[in-house]
C-alpha cells in the first residue's frame, strides 16, 4: 500500500533533481555574465572554472595534491553547513554560525600559537568557544525571546572584533607581515594528525579533518532520525506548541541546539586553521564560511549527507574562479560568478516546488476512503 | 430543465493508493442551500477542493450556468464567483478585519490602497446581512465566531454567487450556530447558492433544501430534505443505523482523582482574571463536564490545569498529590491525559508521521527507546495497533504525514493516543469537534467505557447535546467562574442556557 510512488515522485529524488537544477542554472547564469563581460572568451572561461584543477590530470601526483587541498578547504564549509542544518531542523536559523566559526578561529590560533597547546586541546578549545557563542544566542532566545538571527548577527561582529584584537596581538601575529605565525614552525604539536597524505601526492595539509567531517555528518543524520533527542528537536522545530504540550522542555532544547550548532561551527574553524594551510589576517568582515554554509545546507536539501556533496560542489566552483584568465576578466568577475552560483543554490526549495508541481499535494487531502477496502484486500491476499 | 448554477459531473480524483472521489455527480440549483453530507474522509473536502481549483480531477467535468468550465486554481474559482469558507479559516492573524476582507482584491489608485470605499462596502454588507464585525479589530483578537463572519463577508465582498461552507459550525457556540443558520437562509433568499458541507444532521434538517450524500468516496444519492428524516440521512451516510443517545449506566463514583481549589488565571488581554476562584473535584468513575459559551475561561482553565499556561493562584491536586507547580511532563506521566482543544496547535506535529505523533508524550519511555535511540519497530507496531483499535484511517498507514489526513482522523488519532496512555484523569476538550455522527458515537462510547473502568473524566464541551448526553455532573462556567452545578437528568437545555448566559447563578439568586 502506498509503495507505488514512482521514482520521480520520491521526495529524496526530487530534492536531488532540484539541487542539480539549481547548480546548472547557476552555472548558466554565470556563463551569461561572462558573455556580457567578454563574449569572445566566455566559453573558455567557464570551461576553466569547471575543469578547475583537473587540468592537471596529466600528472596524477599533482592532481591528487590539488584534490587534497580542495578537500581540506571543503571540510570547514561542510561542517558549517551541518551546523546550520542541525539548528534549522529544530526550527532555529543559526546565522550566528559565522561568528561561532570566528571564535573557533580565536581559540584554535591562540591556543596553538600563544599557549603552545597540542592539537587535541586546541580542537577542544575551539569547540568550547563555538559552543559558548551558540549558548549566548540560545540563552537570549530561550529566556528573553530575542530572535536568534538578530542575536547571531550581533555576536558575529563581536566575535570578529575579538578575533582581530586577540589574534592581531604580538603573540599570534607577525606584526610586519600582519598575518599569523606559521603553526608548523612555532608549535608543530598543534597541527592536526595527517590523513593518507601519501595518497594525496604528499599533500601535507590533508588531515583527520576529512574523516572527522564525514563522521559528524553521519552522526547528525543518526541523531536527527534515530534518537529521542532528534525527535524532540524536530518536533520543537515543526510545532513549538505541540512540543510544549508533549512536555518537552523547549527552553533547554533551544539552548542545547544552538550550543551543538555552535560547537560544530567552532570545530569547523579548528579543522581548517590547525592544518596550517592558511594564515589569519586582520579582516573587516566576518569570515564568509558561515554564510556560504547556509547556501550549502539548502543546496544539500537539508540532508546531512547531501550537504557533503553540496559543500564539495560549492568549494569546487569557488576554487574554479582562480582559473579564470585574468587577462580577459577582472579578478572580481570570478567572485561575482561564483557568488551568483552559490546564491542560486539557496533556491533549492523553490525548484523543489517546481519539480513537484504536477502532483500538487495540498493540505488536507481527504484521501482515506479506499484505504479500508485496500486493507481488506490485503488481508484476503 | 432545471436551473443549475454549478454542476459537477462524474468527478473522479485519485491519490496514491486511494480513490478519494469515485464518479461523483453534484448539481447545485440557483438559490438553494444544498448540503453535502458524509463521514470524515468520505471525500467531501476533496470534492470541494476540486470545485475550488485546489485539485485537478482525473475524470469529470464542471459546468457553470450550463457551460463547461475549467478550474485549475482558486483564482479561476473566484473569477467564476465561487467562494469558500474553509473549515480552518484562511485569515491573516495580524491583519485587521478590513484588511483581511479586501486581501486579494485590494482597491487601489496609482498603487496606493483606497480603503475608504472598501470600508463603506464592508459596513454596508455587514449591516445588510446582520454580520456584526468590527472592521478595525485585529483578527487574532476576535472570537472564532466573528472570524467566520469575516470569512463570509470576504465572499460577499467579492460578489460571489456560489458560497461553499466547509463544516462552518464545527467551531461555533449554539447561539452562533443559530445566527449562522439565519444568515445562510437570508443569503439563499437573496439568490445566492450555498453548498453546505457538514455532518450535523440537525443543521441539515433546519436549513438545507436538498442533501447529497457521499460515503467512502462514492456518491450515494441526493434527497429532498423535506421528505426525509434524520435517521434516513444518517443510515445513508454511515451505511448502518446510528444511535443518537449514549447508553450508559448510572455513575459509580469512587475516590477523588482531581481536586481543584480556588484556581485563578490572569488574563492576557485585560487586567481581570480570566479564570476566577474555580473549585471542584472529579472522582474516579464519573464524567464531569464544564459547559459554557466559548470564551468564558474554559480554555484558560484547561491551560492552567494541564500546565500549558501559568496559574496565578490556587491549588491542583491529582491523585492526592499537589501538582500545581509540576511540569507538563510530570503531569503527563503521573495520571493526566489531555485531548487538547486545538488539535493543530497543540495536539499534533502536523509534519510528523502518524506513528511519530502516536508516541508524542511517550517517546522517552523504555517501551519506545533504548539508549536514546527510538525503537522504530515498536513505534510502528504501537501506531498500527492504536490506528486499528480506534479506526484511524490514513493514506499510507503509520507512515502517513498527519497533515494529509482528514480532520476527523487527526482527532481520532489524538483521542486514541490519549486514551491509551496510562492515566487516571482524562481531560477532554471538545473531543468530538468536527467529527461525524459515527465517530462521535464511537468516541462517546469510549469515554463511557473509560468511566466504567474507573477513570475520572473532565469534559469541556460547547456542544450542549454532548454535555447533556455524556456527563454525570455539569458545571457551568460563565466569565471565568463556575456559576452553577446541575444534574443532567434533572435539568433542561433552557436552564443550562440561562446559566451559560449569566442570567442565573447558583445560590438561587437571579443575576441582574
Amino acid at each position: 500500500m502506498g509503495e507505488k510512488i514512482s521514482f520521480f515522485r520520491r521526495p529524496a529524488v526530487q530534492t536531488i533533481i532540484a539541487s542539480i537544477l539549481c547548480a546548472v542554472l547557476g552555472i548558466f547564469i554565470g556563463y551569461i555574465i561572462l558573455l556580457t563581460m567578454n563574449a569572445e572568451h566566455a566559453t573558455e572561461g567557464m570551461q576553466a572554472i569547471i575543469t578547475n584543477f583537473f587540468k592537471f590530470s596529466g600528472n596524477s601526483t599533482v592532481l591528487m595534491k590539488y584534490m587534497g587541498s580542495f578537500l581540506v578547504k571543503s571540510m570547514p564549509l561542510i561542517l558549517c553547513a551541518e551546523a546550520i542544518l542541525f539548528a534549522y531542523k529544530a526550527g532555529l536559523f543559526n546565522i550566528g554560525a559565522a561568528g561561532q566559526y570566528t571564535v573557533g578561529i580565536i581559540a584554535s590560533l591562540y591556543c596553538s600559537l600563544a599557549l603552545g597547546w597540542n592539537w587535541f586541546l586546541c580542537v577542544v578549545a575551539a569547540i568550547a568557544a563555538g559552543a559558548l557563542w551558540g549558548f549566548m544566542a540560545g540563552l537570549l532566545k530561550a529566556y528573553f525571546n530575542v530572535n536568534e538571527v538578530i542575536a547571531g548577527i550581533m555576536l558575529n561582529w563581536i566575535g570578529l572584533y575579538l578575533c582581530n584584537i586577540i589574534i592581531g596581538g604580538e603573540k599570534c601575529m607577525n606584526q610586519t607581515k600582519s598575518e599569523t605565525f606559521d603553526i608548523v614552525s612555532v608549535n608543530p604539536s598543534a597541527i592536526l594528525p595527517g590523513f593518507i597524505q601519501d595518497f594525496f601526492g604528499g599533500n601535507k595539509y590533508t588531515t583527520i579533518a576529512i574523516p572527522a567531517t564525514i563522521i559528524i555528518a553521519i552522526a547528525i543524520l543518526v541523531v536527527l532520525n534515530k534518537t529521542t533527542f532528534g525527535y524532540e528537536l524536530k518536533a520543537t522545530g515543526h510545532n513549538k506548541e505541540a512540543a510544549k504540550y508533549a512536555g518537552m522542555n523547549a527552553k533547554r532544547n533551544i539552548i542545547l541546539t544552538l550550543v551543538i550548532s555552535g560547537a560544530i561551527s567552532g570545530f569547523a574553524a579548528s579543522q581548517f586553521y590547525l592544518t596550517g594551510m592558511e594564515h589569519y589576517t586582520i579582516s573587516a568582515s566576518v569570515p564568509g564560511m558561515g554564510f556560504s554554509g547556509i547556501a550549502v545546507a539548502f543546496l544539500g536539501g537539508l540532508h546531512p549527507i547531501g550537504t557533503i556533496f553540496a559543500g564539495l560542489f560549492v568549494e569546487y566552483i569557488t576554487l574554479g574562479g582562480q582559473y579564470l584568465n585574468t587577462n580577459y576578466y577582472n579578478p572580481q568577475v570570478a567572485d561575482l560568478v561564483i557568488a551568483i552560483i552559490i546564491y542560486l543554490c539557496g533556491f533549492v526549495l523553490f525548484f523543489k516546488t517546481l519539480v513537484n508541481r504536477p502532483a500538487k499535494v495540498k493540505v488536507n487531502a481527504n484521501a482515506e476512503p479506499a484505504t479500508k477496502s485496500a486493507k481488506a484486500e490485503e488481508k484476503e491476499v | 430543465m432545471e436551473d443549475y448554477v454549478i454542476e459537477m459531473l462524474h468527478i473522479t480524483k485519485e491519490f496514491p493508493g486511494i480513490i478519494a472521489n469515485d464518479d461523483i455527480t453534484l448539481q447545485l440549483k440557483r438559490g438553494e442551500i444544498h448540503a453535502l453530507l458524509g463521514e470524515n474522509g468520505a471525500g467531501k473536502s476533496t470534492l470541494m477542493s476540486v470545485l475550488f481549483g485546489l485539485y485537478t480531477p482525473e475524470k469529470g467535468v464542471i459546468k457553470k450556468d450550463g457551460k463547461e468550465v475549467k478550474i485549475s486554481n482558486p483564482n479561476d474559482a473566484t473569477d467564476l464567483g465561487i467562494g469558500m469558507v474553509h473549515q480552518h479559516f484562511m485569515l491573516v492573524d495580524i491583519f485587521s478585519v478590513l484588511d483581511n476582507i479586501i486581501l486579494g482584491s485590494e482597491p487601489s489608485k496609482f498603487g496606493f490602497l483606497t480603503k475608504e470605499e472598501a470600508r463603506a462596502k464592508v459596513i454596508r454588507l455587514s449591516e445588510k446581512y446582520n454580520l456584526k464585525v468590527d472592521p478595525d479589530a485585529m483578527v487574532e483578537d476576535i472570537t472564532v465566531g466573528m472570524q467566520q463572519r469575516v470569512e463570509i463577508l470576504k465572499m460577499l465582498y467579492r460578489d460571489n454567487e456560489v458560497l461553499i461552507f466547509d463544516e462552518p459550525t464545527a467551531v461555533l457556540t449554539p447561539q452562533e450556530i443559530d445566527e449562522l443558520m439565519k444568515i445562510m437562509k437570508e443569503l439563499a433568499a437573496e439568490g445566492k447558492s450555498i453548498l453546505f458541507i457538514t455532518h450535523k444532521l440537525n443543521e441539515i434538517m433546519e436549513v438545507a433544501d436538498r442533501c447529497s450524500i457521499l460515503r467512502k468516496g462514492k456518491y450515494i444519492g441526493t434527497v429532498d430534505v423535506a421528505n426525509t428524516t434524520k435517521e434516513e440521512l444518517s443510515s445513508m451516510m454511515v451505511g448502518r443505523n446510528v444511535k443518537f443517545a449514549v447508553d450508559k449506566a448510572p455513575a459509580n463514583p469512587g475516590k477523588e482523582v482531581l481536586k481543584v481549589e480556588n484556581v485563578c488565571v490572569k488574563s492576557k488581554i485585560h487586567s481581570n482574571d480570566s479564570v476566577h476562584n474555580v473549585s471542584f473535584n472529579v472522582r474516579a468513575g464519573e464524567i464531569v463536564c464544564i459547559a459554557g459559551i466559548d470564551g468564558n475561561g474554559q480554555t484558560e482553565f484547561v491551560g492552567a490545569l494541564t500546565g500549558l499556561d501559568d496559574i496565578s493562584s490556587g491549588k491542583i491536586t491529582l491523585c492526592g498529590e499537589d501538582v500545581t507547580k509540576k511540569s507538563i511532563r510530570y503531569k503527563n506521566t503521573h495520571g493526566m491525559s489531555h485531548v487538547p482543544e486545538d488539535r493543530h496547535k497543540h495536539g499534533l506535529v502536523l509534519d510528523y508521521t502518524l506513528e511519530e505523533n502516536m508516541i508524542l508524550q511517550r517517546y522517552f519511555q523504555p517501551a519506545f527507546q533504548k539508549g536514546g535511540l527510538i525503537k522504530k519497530k515498536e513505534m510502528r507496531q504501537y501506531s498500527d495497533r492504536l490506528a486499528s483499535a480506534f479506526d484511524v484511517r490514513s493514506g499510507q498507514g503509520a507512515r502517513t504525514i498527519v497533515r494529509s489526513m482528514s480532520g476527523g482522523n487527526q482527532q481520532k488519532a489524538i483521542v486514541a493516543r490519549e486514551m491509551d496512555r496510562d492515566h487516571e484523569l482524562l481531560v477532554a476538550v471538545q473531543p468530538t469537534r468536527g467529527l461525524d455522527v459515527g465517530a462521535i458515537e464511537y468516541i462517546h462510547e469510549e469515554i463511557v467505557k473509560e468511566r466504567d473502568n474507573g477513570k475520572a473524566i473532565l469534559l469541556v464541551s460547547l456542544e450542549l447535546d454532548e454535555v447533556m448526553n455524556l456527563s454525570d455532573r455539569i458545571l457551568v462556567m460563565y466569565e471565568g467562574e463556575i456559576v452553577g452545578e446541575v444534574d443532567p437528568k434533572q435539568t433542561t437545555l433552557q436552564e443550562l442556557g440561562l446559566y451559560m448566559s449569566g442570567a442565573k447563578r447558583d445560590n438561587g439568586k437571579e443575576a441582574n
